[in-house]
């Protein structure tokens, strides 16, 4: 009988295995946090707006002097902490979704356009791509803070009128490689116009790398939308918003924990389950990606 | 009988940072209906050129097509409209292109992919769209069509994709076919089988056609005429039986030697002594002098194309006057 030794296929998983499980972690965390936007005024036990001098900075339900009345504590201002996170949720799911949305469409449109044509429409696109990703995010949303006056529109604007050129890059550079292929050629060849090429052959074969995209952007833009409102240039107060809160509570860090630190363990709880989801969708839609 | 294609001094140049290349420089040639021309010539010599400017398709903007006519039916297409020749491209004429793993959109199935023509150029909606698909794919035997319908083309070989592709070409179903190099990546059996398909179809829609290729036994056994091409010119042409047995261009009479014969007892292939030229510092002569084992003083000349029989000629000065 034959000695050689063959691996034992079925003992070891193969490389990646593990990483097409689904992340029920992260999805888990996703779905409460969408149900938790969309639920808030049902799921919070009291008002967020609701101040009361003579609560002010009660702690959590397990320490001395907490309660069940409160059972994340409350603010400077007495306002129950777990309704605002709850409430907070609003904010930064609808920043994400609108963000991304709007930035993805007009940066894939623009890849799109710019890798079809090719040539000096690619070359000026791409130069204004170029100019656009120079610019930093916060820098802007400062400037629209100070001029128009801060407030949820004008976050998504100056986010997303950043972020489409990251997807305009990516996008057009997988355009390109598409464009080599037989396929488009195929079609061109068979009369399709312009319109016809990007939409049916070069669109959906980018769909899985949009997918990818988007899904780790949204935690960046939740991020990013914390850090203006906690800078004073996002969601302006009252109006319940993560990165706000954060700020509201540095200054009493050191007797109120609780204020700053539950909106920010939720921010990276949300944010690490988008990354984590992105990086699993990248692994099984596109393992070319890598570097995204 | 009125020439389907007819090609006259049709001129290409691509712009580089060496200098510009005449990648088809005066390439004339005319095919009836049901014609087959065989377009033969090393790799670089500007058949696929030659076929992407039929289509005005040359890869701009740095490819251009500069002069000369394309009569479609009589109608010249290097002067229509954008519009008017995106009417003309899968219509009129049809290409099959080499590679059949890439020859089909990743994303949709073959009956969506084959949906796709039919809408466009017939109108067609609905369930007649399904029936024509279906009858595409049986025409080009493609076993148990209907249910092929919803495979994607990973699901296919590449014999079969490739017949999936020629079912799209022919779905014009158009006066011209162009196929550059349908065959090189198919097996050899395949091979065989496929080029019966594309003579069977020829022969029920009465299309011209034009096959590059640099496979001459493929010539010998599909083509009615030869234009074998060097440096974007064609430097013989004429019907298949004269190449062979009478070559009169000495690259012709190389290319021949080259390849392996069955029943021939030759010690060696002889091989074509030197490289091909570089187009872009190419004289004012014969572009094969450097490697002709016949040139002589007069081929630092052009050498005009010359009639040896009817119907076959060639650029040699070894004919010329």
């Amino acid at each position: 009988m034959s000695v050689v030794a063959l691996p034992d296929r079925a003992a070891r998983p193969e490389p990646g295995q593990r990483s097409r499980r689904w992340p029920v972690v992260s999805i888990s965390i996703i779905v409460v946090f969408v149900l938790v936007a969309l639920l808030a005024p049902l799921l919070s036990p009291a008002d967020p707006y609701e101040q009361s001098l003579r609560l002010r900075f009660r702690p959590p339900v397990w320490e001395e002097r907490g309660s069940w009345a409160n059972p994340l504590g409350t603010d400077r201002l007495g306002r129950d902490m777990l309704s605002r996170i709850l409430w907070g949720s609003r904010v930064s799911l609808a920043a994400g979704v609108v963000t991304v949305l709007i930035a993805s469409a007009f940066g894939a449109a623009i890849g799109l356009v710019a890798g079809y044509y090719g040539g000096r429409v690619d070359a000026t696109l791409m130069r204004v791509t170029d100019a656009t990703l120079s610019f930093p995010v916060i820098l802007l949303a400062l400037i629209l803070a100070v001029t128009v006056g801060p407030s949820f529109t004008n976050v998504v604007i100056a986010i997303a009128v950043i972020l489409w050129a990251r997807y305009a890059r990516v996008i057009r550079g997988q355009v390109l490689t598409l464009m080599q292929l037989d396929f488009i050629a195929q079609a061109r060849i068979a009369g399709a116009g312009a319109w016809r090429v990007i939409t049916r052959h070069l669109l959906p074969n980018t769909l899985n790398t949009l997918v990818v995209l988007v899904t780790l952007q949204i935690g960046y833009v939740i991020i990013v939308e914390a850090s203006l409102s906690f800078l004073g240039a996002g969601i302006p107060p009252p109006t319940p918003a993560w990165g706000s809160m954060i700020a509201e509570g540095r200054d009493v860090i050191t007797i109120a924990w609780w204020v700053s630190f539950f909106p920010g363990l939720v921010i990276l709880l949300v944010v690490l389950a988008f990354n984590l989801l992105g990086d699993w969708l990248r692994d099984t839609l596109d393992p070319k990606l890598r570097q995204l | 009988m009125s020439a389907v294609i007819d090609v006259r001094d049709l001129r290409t140049h691509i712009v580089t940072r060496w200098g510009t290349i005449k990648a088809v420089d005066g390439v004339s040639f005319a095919l009836g209906e049901g014609e087959t021309l065989g377009l033969v010539g090393e790799s670089g010599s500007g058949k696929s050129m030659t076929c992407l400017s039929i289509v005005r398709l040359v890869p701009r903007p740095a490819a251009r097509v500069v002069g000369g006519e394309v009569l479609l039916d009589g109608d010249d297409v290097l002067r229509k409209s954008d519009a008017e020749m995106q009417r003309i491209r899968g219509r009129k004429v049809a290409m099959i292109l080499q590679d059949p793993m890439s020859s089909l959109n990743p994303v949709f199935s073959v009956g969506m992919q084959l949906r796709e023509p039919l809408t466009m150029y017939h109108g067609l909606r609905g369930s007649a769209v399904a029936a024509r698909a279906v009858e595409l794919l049986a025409a080009v035997r493609i076993p148990s069509p209907a249910a092929r319908l919803r495979a994607f083309p990973h699901q296919l070989s590449g014999g079969m994709r490739q017949r999936v592709v020629g079912a799209m070409a022919i779905a014009g179903p158009p006066r011209l076919l162009i196929a550059d190099e349908p065959t090189t990546s198919l097996d050899l059996t395949i091979q065989a089988q496929y080029l019966g398909l594309l003579k069977e179809l020829q022969q029920r829609h009465r299309f011209a056609m034009i096959f590059v290729t640099h496979n001459l036994g493929i010539v010998a056994r599909t083509c009615d005429r030869v234009a074998v091409m060097y440096a974007g010119r064609i430097v013989e042409t004429g019907p298949v039986r004269r190449i062979f047995t009478a070559p009169a261009h000495p690259y012709t009479r190389a290319l021949l030697e080259s390849i392996p014969r069955f029943g021939v007892r030759r010690a060696r292939l002889t091989a074509i002594a030197g490289q091909p030229p570089d187009l872009a510092t190419l004289g004012a002569g014969c572009a094969f002098a450097p490697r002709c084992p016949s040139a002589f003083d007069r081929c630092v000349e052009a050498p005009p194309e010359t009639d040896v029989a009817p119907g076959h000629a060639t650029r040699c000065w070894l004919h010329g006057a």
